[in-house]
């Protein structure tokens, strides 16, 4: 497995009211890598990803995220107790994202997201929705407005970068054609990627993705595959997606979690993952110990 | 009978009982609404008579007109659909880039064309009720379009603030004599501190509960300035507050007033045209900001708020600035509509500022379609402009008779027509979306895929 761990999950549990949704899961992911979180519908996945990207606050545990030499995580402790939710220093930073809303795990820890059920600005343009995912660095460059509504030249060159980029995104997902239409008309499959340009325009280093192949056909989840992997490739941006779909988990994947009734159950390759009995169970819905009655019944 | 005739008689038929029914139903609303009048006779007793000729014409001038739309407009109507595929209706490009720098042109001549043609004494009017009110109202459905058709966030108290920047100019200049000048940007300070002030209890609202709280703000400001009477005076209001001066010079009949300055006659028409130069200069600094704003990261985010706040977050967007900035913004913008309101009248009271204003201007945001400007213009000149001809309208006296009162049905008319408009036009005026920045060509965008914001 490349690099050292970006991501540390430890301990994370969710309760709503008595329900546990999320039970004392620890996890880690590695640089570079895409991680897979994986497990039957009620799980506690999107869960998981709720608490990481600061939408949930969990009830438990710790969610630390590394930016730059691993060094930092020497002092993860120390920022623990220290009741800040960030250090920097000259080697990286170290966040604390369960002490983090939101928009501040996006903006500072660099954690960007997509939904299950696309949330595109369907009534803004391809380009627009692109332009609003660049929304910090423009903010700063227009003077938190006020130089911007006086017109000061500055903002004009770093809008005609932030569209370049823009235009970037779209000729790699090739919707330059389709940039000044509104989100809302793109085929459904070009919006579930254009959700993921989106989020990447926000120069993430880790990118969660909920569920990023859910309706979508064999050719378009092949295409999806591409874009990861490409993701991965030209930015180095580390990857961490729920899936149900198993050609794109077990293709792309260099590391799956699983997950069931909120605990996890596994965690290594898809190698592993795919013969580990406890797996198969959860999936089939039996025991452990009935797995390998079950294969034989169906044949397996 | 042929299968054909048979169908049209029925048709025929069926149009003359829907008629009937609508007449039925009229005449059970205008019954007491307009065949009922009550008259205090000479010895100061309430005496009831009836208008019966009036009501039989508002009943069959009714029946006529559903009979007129179900025998004939409807069936053109689908007939015209049938024959042409319907394209999402919006405006071409060429028409909205020459209708801004002409209706600017007209407005900057447009006291000198009705001086030229109905005098000085004539024109007051026109320059005064139509011009400044209208001007008046543009600014401050511009400024509510930033609140509720740009971020989405209803707000049904929107007269608070222009009631905070009338009374921010009233008491100041009255107490300290500050300018006029000074006092503008100050009012407009002042309000958007309330904005803002609003704006954090009200963040974790949405829809008809933020409604609710923006309703209830409206009716708290005007309720403290009813009874906080040692500062406001009350329902007394304060009076006599400092007129606007033509930067130093006053508009009266001295040595050192306009008129000799100049070497003019004096006329009070003068003041009312500077006062008509300087709600335009305000209206058009709204305008020309909010233009700017939405192409500026800020706008894109208050859009973006509006067709999904969840999104916004995980794209990094602190929401709750972004609402403040949009309640700030707006709010800013009644407070210098406010202080020009005071400056203009000399005279302000709690009464000026009752729900019915903050109703109006939401009126004149929906009915010009959210978050269009050119449309919310065109909204306001109609919504004031017709309420304000309905005044004179007499010609209406030669259909319902010489006691005809036209002033009376005003806001009957006007409820009239806005009925029709959200029957023809659900979203507005204009409802399509223009983009804020595009890569080739500029697409308007149809209604149907913006959001409306869920408050």
């Amino acid at each position: 497995m490349a690099g050292e761990a970006m991501l540390r999950v430890e301990h994370l549990t969710m309760r709503f009211g008595g329900l546990v949704a999320v039970n004392d899961v620890s996890f880690e992911v590695h640089r570079g890598t895409i991680a897979a979180l994986i497990g039957p519908n009620g799980a506690g996945k999107t869960t998981v990803f709720n608490c990481i990207t600061g939408f949930y606050k969990p009830s438990e545990g710790r969610i630390a995220l590394q930016h730059g030499d691993s060094s930092a995580w020497q002092s993860l402790d120390q920022l623990t107790d220290s009741g800040k939710r960030e250090r920097r220093d000259a080697n990286g930073a170290l966040f604390l994202l369960e002490r983090m809303p939101d928009y501040l795990v996006a903006q500072r820890a660099r954690v960007a997201r997509t939904f299950q059920n696309i949330r595109l600005f369907s009534g803004m343009t391809v380009l627009e929705n692109l332009m609003v995912a660049q929304h910090n660095p423009l903010m700063l460059a227009s003077g938190y407005t006020v130089l911007g509504v006086l017109g000061f030249p500055g903002y004009a060159v770093r809008e005609y970068e932030a569209v370049e980029k823009a235009r970037g995104w779209l000729e790699r997902l090739e919707l330059v054609d389709r940039a000044d239409d509104p989100a809302g008309d793109l085929p459904y499959g070009a919006q579930r990627r254009l959700e993921i340009a989106r989020a990447m325009c926000t120069d993430p280093v880790l990118l969660c993705l909920d569920e990023p192949a859910a309706g979508l056909n064999a050719h378009e989840s092949a295409e999806l595959n591409e874009l990861l992997l490409a993701i991965r490739k030209d930015f180095g941006t580390t990857i961490l997606l729920i899936e149900h779909d198993m050609s794109v988990v077990m293709e792309i994947s260099d590391h799956i979690v699983v997950l069931d009734y909120g605990v996890k159950i596994s965690d290594g390759t898809p190698e592993f993952v795919r013969n580990d009995p406890k797996v198969i169970g959860a999936y089939l819905g039996v025991e452990d110990d009935e797995v390998a009655e079950v294969e034989a019944e169906v044949g397996l | 009978m042929t299968a054909s005739a048979r169908r049209e008689r029925s048709e025929v038929v069926h149009a003359l009982r829907d008629a009937g029914i609508t007449a039925l139903i009229s005449f059970g609303l205008f019954l007491p609404l307009v065949g009922l009048l009550t008259i205090t006779n000479m010895n100061n007793e309430l005496r009831l008579t009836t208008r019966l000729p009036l009501l039989v014409i508002f009943v069959a001038l009714i029946a006529g007109v559903r009979l007129l739309v179900t025998l004939v407009i409807r069936p053109w109507a689908e007939r015209r659909r049938a024959l042409s595929t319907r394209k999402p209706f919006s405006i071409p490009r060429s028409f909205s880039r020459w209708f801004v720098p002409f209706a600017i042109g007209f407005l900057v001549v447009y006291p000198f064309i009705s001086l030229a043609a109905v005098g000085y004494s004539g024109s007051l009017k026109w320059i005064d009720n139509f011009g400044i009110q209208i001007l008046i109202y543009v600014m401050l459905g511009w400024g509510l379009n930033i609140v509720v058709g740009l971020a989405g966030l209803l707000d049904l108290g929107y007269v608070a603030f222009y009631a905070v920047g009338a009374y921010s100019y009233g008491l100041l200049a009255s107490h300290f004599g500050l300018s006029f000048w000074i006092l503008l940007p100050l009012a407009g300070i002042l309000s958007s501190f309330w904005g803002i002030l609003l704006g954090f209890p009200v963040l974790r609202l949405r829809g008809d509960y933020l409604a609710i709280v923006t309703l209830a703000f409206g009716e708290i400001i005007r309720i403290v300035l009813v009874n906080w009477v040692d500062l406001t005076n009350g329902y007394a209001g304060i009076a006599a507050i400092p007129r606007p001066t033509f930067f130093g010079i006053p508009f009266n009949t001295d040595d050192n007033g306009f008129a000799a300055t100049f070497h003019l006659t004096f006329s009070p028409t003068h003041r009312t045209i500077f006062l008509y130069y300087l709600i335009l200069g305000l209206a058009l600094l709204t305008g020309y900001v909010t233009t700017r704003l939405r192409r500026l990261p800020v706008g894109r985010a208050w859009e973006a708020l509006r067709e999904d706040e969840i999104a916004c977050r995980s794209l990094g967007i602190n929401t709750t600035n972004t609402k403040l900035t949009a309640f700030a913004m707006g709010a800013m913008f009644a407070g210098f509509a406010g202080s020009f309101f005071a400056a203009r009248q000399g005279f302000i009271s709690p009464e000026s500022f009752t729900f019915i204003e903050s109703a109006t201007i939401l009126s004149i945001v929906v009915l010009g379609g959210m978050g269009s400007q050119i449309g919310v213009a065109i909204a306001a000149v109609a919504m004031i402009g017709g309420t304000e001809i309905m005044r004179d309208m007499d010609f209406l006296k030669a259909i319902f008779g010489d006691t005809f009162d036209p002033t009376q049905y005003r806001m009957l008319i006007f409820g009239f027509a806005m009925v029709l408009i959200m029957i023809w036009k659900p979203r507005g005026l204009i409802a399509s979306r223009e983009p804020s920045v595009f890569l080739k060509e500029r697409k308007t965008i149809s209604s149907e895929l913006v959001k409306e914001g869920h408050g």
